[in-house]
Parts: C-alpha cells; structure tokens; sequence
C-alpha cells in the first residue's frame, strides 16, 4: 500500500472542470423573475474545482490505501468476507436492469419484478420459510422488520402486552439496539461456557408477557445451538416466537434450515451470505423470511405473480406498512440473485461445507498457539480468546490484530462476542484456497512467537501500513469532521 | 466442484486428513439428525458463467427502462446525468469490496471520501456536521424523527407536512407505530404547507417538525418561516432537501434548520428500481452526539501523520447495545463513494449548471405544456424542477399513450393525493428542446 496524504479539497484549482453539459438550448428564465430571491442562494457551495484527471488520480491513490476482498483474505468473523464474483456487477450494471424508475407502469418492469420474485422463492426454499419480504435495506433492518411482524402478530391476537424480547448476551449489538427501536424492552440472558443459550436462565425469562427471543445459530461463537429445539417448544408453549439472526447461514446451507429448526420469523444478510460487495460500509440487504401466520402482516408492496405477469400487490389490509422507501436495495438483490443461480442447488451446498472445512482447518492449525473458546467442531468460524502465551499479559488482541496488517492480511473481528475475554473471532470463508489458510496459520503462529520474543514489535504494530495506529481519543475529543473544521484548526 | 470454491477435492482431503477428520459430514455432527435437511434444496442446476449472462440478459430484455425511454419522471427519484467517471472509479474493487473500515491503517481510502463526503454535504446545506448517511430518504426521515423524541422525555408529538414525500411518510407512519410517539400530519394549502394550521398544531408537547423543500410537489416552501415556528416551541426543525437544489436555492442552515436530510440518488446514482440509494444527514454542532449512524473524524496516527478515523462510536449499538441511538449498523458507501466522486467531478460550477439547466428546463417545458391549453396550473408558486398540471383526463390515460410513443409520462398525483387528473412532470439537465418539444407536441394530441 502506497501512502498519498490529500483530501479532494487540496487539489482544487479554481476554473477546473471534469464536466462539461452541453450548452443550455432553451431560452433563459431571469431566476429570480421566477424565484423570489430570498429563496435564492448568495455563496457558491464550496465543492473542489479539479479536472477529470485529477479525479481519476486521487481516487486511485486513495484506493491504494484501501484493503478489500480482491486485495487479500479477509477472515472477519461474522461478516463472511467472501470473494464478490465479478459476473454479479456486470448484471447490475445492465442498463435494461439499473435504468428503471420505482414508479414506472408495471409492463415496463416485468424482468425486474419476475427476478425479485424468483429471488423471494429461492431465499424461502434456503431458510425453510414460506414467503420473504426484499424490502429491508440491511440487516440490522431486517431485524427491525421482522421484530415489527412479531409485534404486530401478537397484538392482532390481543396480547399486547406482550413487551419483551429476550436477547443472549452473546448477540450481536444490533439485536438489543433493534428490540428497543422496535419498542420493546430488552431480556439479556446469559450464555453457557461455551456460547450456548443458559437453559435455567433462559427459562426464568419466559414469563408472560414475552414476545418473543433473537437468536443466533450457529451462534457467534460458532456453534450449533445443540438446544435448539427445546429452545423453540418452550417460547412456543409460552405463547412467543422465535426470530433468526441470519449473519451465519453460511455455516448449514442445505444442512439445516431455520425454518426446521422452529423459527418463525428471520433475515438474511445478502452481503453476506449471497456474495454482494460490502461497499465499504454498505449497502447490504437484508431480506425478511416468515412462516405462514406471519404472512398477512409482511411490509407492502408484496411482488406476486398473476396469471399472465408479475405486479405489486398493496392489498394487504394487515400490513405493518412500508418499512423502507419503494422496494429495497434492488441493485444489491439484483447481484444476490445473479449469485444463487450461479451457485445452484449443489453449489450452495459445497459453499456451506467448503466455509465449516475452511474454518475447522483454521482451527486445528491455531489450537496449540491461541486458546480456542470452544475446543468442539466449530462451524463456518470460531473464536479464540487470546494468545495461549500472551507475555504476562503485556501482548493483547489489538496487538495481535495490529501486527497482522504488517503481513498484508485483514485481521478477525477482535473482542467480539463480549463474553469471550480478549477475542478474537475468524470466518475464512469457502473462497479462499489451503495456500492461503496455510499462509494465514503460518503467520499467525509467527506472531505468536514474536509476543513472546519482542513483544514491542506487537505492541507498536504495525509497521508497513501508509499510517500507523491512530489517536481515536483525539478524534473523539477535537472534532473535525469535514475539511473546513480542519482549516480552522490549523490557524 | 463450483467455480467460485478454489479448493479441489484432493486440497479438502488433505486438509481433513491434518486434522484427523473423516469426512466433511462429520463436521456437522453437531446437528441433531432430526433437524438436518433429508432432501437436496429445491432449486435449480448451477449456471455457469454464459448461462447466467443469458439469464440476466433475458431479465433485463423485459424491461423497458429510461435508457430506452424519454423520462419525465421524479415524485423523489431522479434521471440526472452521472459522468462517466463516477462508474469508473467507484468501479475500483478496493473500494467495494471491502468492509467497514473498523481497521483504518488500511482504510484510508474509504475512510478519506468519507469525509469527503461530509465535508460536500455540509457545504450544500450549510450545516456544521453529517454523518456517513442512512438508508435513504424515507430514512433519514424516521431517523431525525426519533433523534427529535428521543430528546425529550416529555415531548410526544411529531408533525410532518403533507407536502412531504409521501413515500417517507409512509415509512414513518410504519416507525411510529410501534413507538410511543404521535406522528400527524399539517394540511397542505395550495401546494405547501398551511403554515397557519402548523401554527394551531404546535404547542410545546411537539418534539419536531418536518417539512420539505422544493416539497413533493417540487414547490419551494418557506423553510425560514417553518423553522422560526418550530423553534418558538424549542421544537427540532428539520428539512428534507434535494441535494441538487442547493446549488441555487438557499441552504436550510441559512435559514434556521437544525437537521437537513434528504435523498442523495440524484447524487451519481442510478435509478434502480428505487435502491440502493442514500440517506444524508446534516445537523448543528449542538447535536453532534445525538447522530444516528457512522461518522468519521479527523486524528492523527503514532508518527503525527494526518489519518481519518469513525469516531463518536459511543452511540453506536456495537457498543451501546439497547441504549444505542439508533440500531443502524451501516451506511451506504458503495453510494456515498459514487456521491463524493459525483460532487467532485460536477464540482463548484457543474453543481450550479446541473440546478441551473434543470430549473430552466423545467421552466421551459411549463410554460409551453400551459400555452397548449390542455393543462392548467395547479399551483401558482415557484418550484424548481418539477412541478404539477391539471389535465382533461386521467393521468394513467395519459401515460400509457406517451409510453407507446417512447416517452415516460408524469407522476400520477391521485395515486397519493386527492388530486384527480393531476400530473407531477420532473425536468433533469438530460432533457433536451427536441425530446421536450416532441413532448409537449405529443401531450397536446393526447390530454
């Protein structure tokens, strides 16, 4: 990585353009004969003024600071950094496909709305659910959703009262943030040892007035929940429902779906499991599968096929409503769609199979250098806590995680989940080749005997990045959060 | 063996072998028998690469999409042009496929346009900070909606305009729900906000108020006005805008708005069915930890060098978990990277040609859609480029004619409002004299 110290502000030169329009050819309006001046603006927002040119360099430079999928293995626990087949941008990128209006007539869009609705249909068969909902834009969204279909579920039965969805305290932040969006209270419930459900604990919590419980499965330790079914009959029996955080279908693909498993209600995470870019922070997609009760409350509109085309049923008199604008985040579904035909009936198979053998391996290779918090078959990732040797206590994860990047790697997801002291969680996906887990293993136990032999070099790490670690009490405490605040600090 | 799986299957034996493992199957002991799948999934064969190229060619052959029509087109979604240059470089794999740049050492890259971004989005609204957007524009919405209760623990109300999106007020209507909050709404009169009825509505039980300009209709609101109103009851003010209007009309952080949102499609984006798009977010220094969402910041690393960093992740739910200000866990910066490279590359004067053609198009196409005689103004207020016609006939009448001749028509008003025969027709920089006046050509024969 080559280091390149501008901002696009600090290239600006005034009189330079990267686009022209053509010349305007109708007849000028005086503005403000049409537009009462007060409305009108007085000074020019201050965007760069840079040539094309001067674009295409910049943003080259910035990307060579950039780490991504194509630029290495990327083994980021629980968020399934798999590679982004490159066929699924060229689909997204088809004008018959990408140039149409959320409100054009229906007959205009029948191969947008014939795809949406074969996608629905595969991520139903996948998860074992009877119908899915596209609409949510990611997953913390779908978790919305789906806490909104239970809430709106219990409340058509008259119960109401129902006000508290139980969380584990091994979920994922985005759960609990959900359930009180949602206007729910939050139940955290401890986990066993080894990141399961704490079935006492679990059962104290089941008082009436439950709504329902998230969970995860695999759980974020990697685990199969191995009490999943008694999980389910109680909640059911105690008149609540089960919502499936979906972070980890990459683990039990044609395996086990949540739908067997006793949940009624979930979301996939596109950019995940189906391959999608993670963009650098999004956007994902999130899509919401539910059982058949669940059914008459999904958002509107609902993408249904007639006899001769497919339209966008508002019908839907128990509807929860719209819960994003217009239909979701197509241009990600239209690439999550491209990947599961791609992929088919055996390939998703062998994804799920491939990612568990991947991760195991992973495992083994790292068992003797870093304590596995869970010394069982894991499935498509697991976690360790910390270095089995870690000097006295003076190399930490964040160390660890620090000098990987020196070895060109992404590093694991580091101190999550939050009941695994000093964590460090890694998902290598079905993507990446024995060479590269061989390379990753060997370089992990290189650092593992470098906290013992010079500890400093972990600890000041890393070394060969553009930058190196960054003062984030400063961030938060001077802040300057776009280019004008940093002028004025520097006079 | 897929091709997307580089591992062979003498790679996977001699990895099941380091371990000690008999077969990939026993890995998945840990599931109990009765809940494993005991049939393939029902779908259908891989397809390989030039099947799916097919495929996805067929889809899109079904479409008729804006590349093909001539588009009139808005209500919220727009057909501006997007340089070439943004596709190339968004284009750029480092940028999109990676993750959120919880690492930043290697990071930088996204981490800079962030900021970037910020940076252009404060300049158009004339706000002291923005976060690393939300969703989109119905988004935005709920999420200054309930930073503006949440403010409170006495305040219940929430009003929004009538001339608001209606497509967000939708979305909100769904949020508020299931909170404990009222949303309501303030009547509209003659295409904007009936300030005067905002005045009865307002007491000091009201946490916000959200009103639109140019609002649905494409009129421009008096957003100074509004603000005032609001801020006489130490309510929050916040106003959704079109980005591209801030280049000629004046920004909400002029005119006494606490929060700016909007939709920043029309930022590079394409039109896609309605998503991915963009939510952005601007507000004053005074609220700055109340933000929902991501924000990156400004620091420096260990050698004293400039690096950009998120910050202010104490509010975020990976740390603050139920108490969290929002349950947000990403932004979309996949479109913020096409939005900051789209505001960089029409830069300080393409921003104002984009506005300025767009309002003197639309200005154009009125006025000789009007000298038809077939329509009449719905309203009489200044509107920057969009704007409403009365027509003789049913909208949908209307459009399905233009369709056959290779035109998108209008936006059916009575789909939303009470306004029957009534189209709302948006003009972008795209649209030349020749498609407009074969437009309104087309229009006079048929309304």
């Amino acid at each position: 990585m080559k280091h390149y110290d501008k901002v696009i502000f600090e290239r600006s030169s005034e009189g330079r353009r990267a686009v022209h329009l053509p010349k305007l050819d109708v007849p000028e309006t005086q503005v403000d004969s049409a537009i009462p001046s007060k409305f009108l603006r007085e000074t020019p927002a201050e965007l760069p003024e840079v040539s094309e040119v001067d674009i295409v360099r910049h943003y080259t430079a910035l990307s060579n600071m950039n780490y991504g999928v194509d630029t290495g293995f990327y083994p980021l626990g629980s968020c399934t950094m798999k590679y982004n087949p490159k066929i699924n941008e060229d689909a997204a990128a088809l004008p018959g496909l990408k140039t149409v209006h959320p409100y054009q007539p229906e007959e205009t869009l029948q191969g947008s709305l014939e795809m949406l609705h074969d996608l629905a249909d595969m991520l139903a068969e996948v998860s074992g659910m009877d119908a899915v909902t596209l609409q949510p834009a990611a997953g913390a969204h779908g978790e919305l959703t789906g806490l909104m279909l239970i809430k709106a579920y219990h409340a058509s039965k008259g119960e109401s009262h129902r006000t508290k969805i139980i969380v584990p305290d091994s979920a994922h932040g985005t759960n609990p943030a959900t359930a009180a969006v949602a206007g729910f209270e939050i139940v955290e419930v401890p986990s066993a040892k080894d990141g399961s459900v704490d079935m006492d604990a679990y059962r104290a919590a089941l008082t009436d007035d439950v709504a329902g419980l998230m969970l995860t499965n695999p759980s974020t330790l990697g685990l199969f929940e191995k009490n999943i079914e008694e999980i389910a009959k109680l909640m059911h029996d105690a008149g609540g429902l089960l919502y499936y955080d979906g972070a980890n279908m990459n683990a039990i693909m044609s395996k086990v779906r949540p739908g067997d498993m006793g949940f009624d209600v979930m979301h996939y995470n596109l950019h995940k499991t189906m391959s999608t870019p993670h963009g650098g922070g999004g956007p994902g997609a999130g899509p919401v599968g539910v059982k058949e009760k669940l059914i008459p409350f999904l958002p509107m509109p609902v993408i249904t096929k007639g006899d001769d085309r497919y339209y966008m049923d508002y019908d839907r008199p128990l509807s929860i409503g719209k819960v994003k604008g217009y239909y979701g985040n197509y241009g990600i579904l239209v690439r999550a769609y491209t990947y599961m035909k791609s992929l088919g009936q055996d390939g998703l198979k062998e994804v799920s199979e491939t990612a568990v053998l991947n991760a195991n391996y992973l495992m083994h290779r790292l068992k003797d250098h870093y304590n596995i918090a869970a010394d069982t078959v894991c499935k498509h990732e697991f976690v360790m806590a910390g270095l089995t040797d870690d000097n006295n206590h003076q190399v930490t994860t964040l160390d660890v995680a620090k000098r990987i990047l020196d070895y060109g790697f992404h590093p694991p997801t580091i101190y999550f989940p939050l009941i695994v002291h000093e964590a460090l969680m890694v998902e290598p996906t079905e993507t990446e080749s024995l060479e590269t887990l061989d390379h990753f293993a060997d370089t992990m136990i290189r650092i593992a005997e470098e906290a013992k032999s010079d500890p400093d070099l972990l600890k000041q790490a890393p070394h060969r990045t553009p930058i190196r670690r960054i003062d984030e009490v400063k961030a938060a405490r001077d802040l300057i959060l776009k280019y004008k605040d940093s002028l004025q600090t520097e006079a | 063996m897929h091709r997307y799986i580089p591992n062979a299957q003498s790679d996977k034996e001699k990895m099941l072998q380091a371990m000690g493992a008999e077969s990939i199957e026993s890995l998945f002991v840990d599931i109990p028998a009765q809940l494993r799948m005991d049939r393939d999934l029902d779908l259908e064969p891989a397809y390989s690469e030039m099947e799916i190229a097919r495929r996805m060619g067929e889809l899109a052959s079904k479409n008729v999409g804006t590349d093909q029509l001539v588009s009139f087109l808005g209500a919220g979604a727009y057909d501006h042009f997007v340089p070439t240059v943004v596709n190339h470089m968004s284009g750029r794999s480092e940028f999109f496929t990676a993750y959120t740049p919880y690492q930043p050492e290697i990071s930088q890259g996204t981490l800079t346009t962030i900021f970037e971004y910020q940076s252009m989005i404060c300049e158009l609204t004339g706000m002291d900070v923005a976060n690393a957007s939300l969703y989109d524009g119905s988004n935005a919405c709920v999420e200054a909606a309930m930073l503006s209760c949440n403010l409170s623990k006495k305040k219940k109300r929430f009003l929004v305009s009538t001339t608001v999106n209606p497509e967000y007020r939708e979305v909100m209507h769904t949020y508020f729900k299931f909170r404990d909050f009222e949303l309501e709404e303030i009547p509209m009169k003659d295409g904007e906000t009936d300030y005067e009825a905002m005045a009865d509505m307002l007491d000091k039980d009201v946490a916000g108020v959200l009103v639109q300009s140019p609002n649905f209709f494409g009129v421009i609101e008096d957003v100074e006005r509004t603000c005032a109103m609001t801020k006489e009851h130490k309510a929050v003010s916040i106003v959704s805008v079109d980005p591209i209007s801030l280049a000629l009309l004046k920004p909400p952080g002029e005119l006494g708005a606490d929060i700016v949102i909007g939709e920043g499609q029309s930022l590079g984006n394409d039109l896609n069915l309605g998503g991915p798009y963009l939510g952005f977010f601007a507000t004053t220094n005074k609220l700055v930890r109340k933000i929902p969402g991501r924000i990156c910041g400004q620091s420096v690393d260990a050698d004293g060098q400039r690096a950009f960093v998120l910050t202010l992740q104490a509010r975020e739910q990976h740390i603050r978990r139920f108490k969290a200000t929002s349950n947000i866990c990403s932004n979309q910066g996949l479109i913020v990277t096409r939005a900051t490279m789209y505001m960089a590359a029409m830069g300080k004067e393409g921003m104002r040609d984009v506005a300025g053609q767009s309002f003197q198009k639309a200005q154009y196409l009125y006025n000789k859609l009007i000298a038809t005689g077939k329509f009449e103004p719905v309203f009489q207020k200044p509107f920057f480029k969009e704007f409403a016609l009365k027509a003789k006939k049913p909208v949908a009448e209307i459009n399905a004619a233009l369709l056959e001749k290779g035109f998108l028509g209008g936006f059916d008003l009575n789909t939303k409002y009470p306004m029957e025969n009534t189209v709302l027709l948006a003009v972008t920089e795209k649209r030349s004299k020749a498609e407009m006046d074969k437009f309104v050509e087309l229009m006079e024969v048929i309304g």
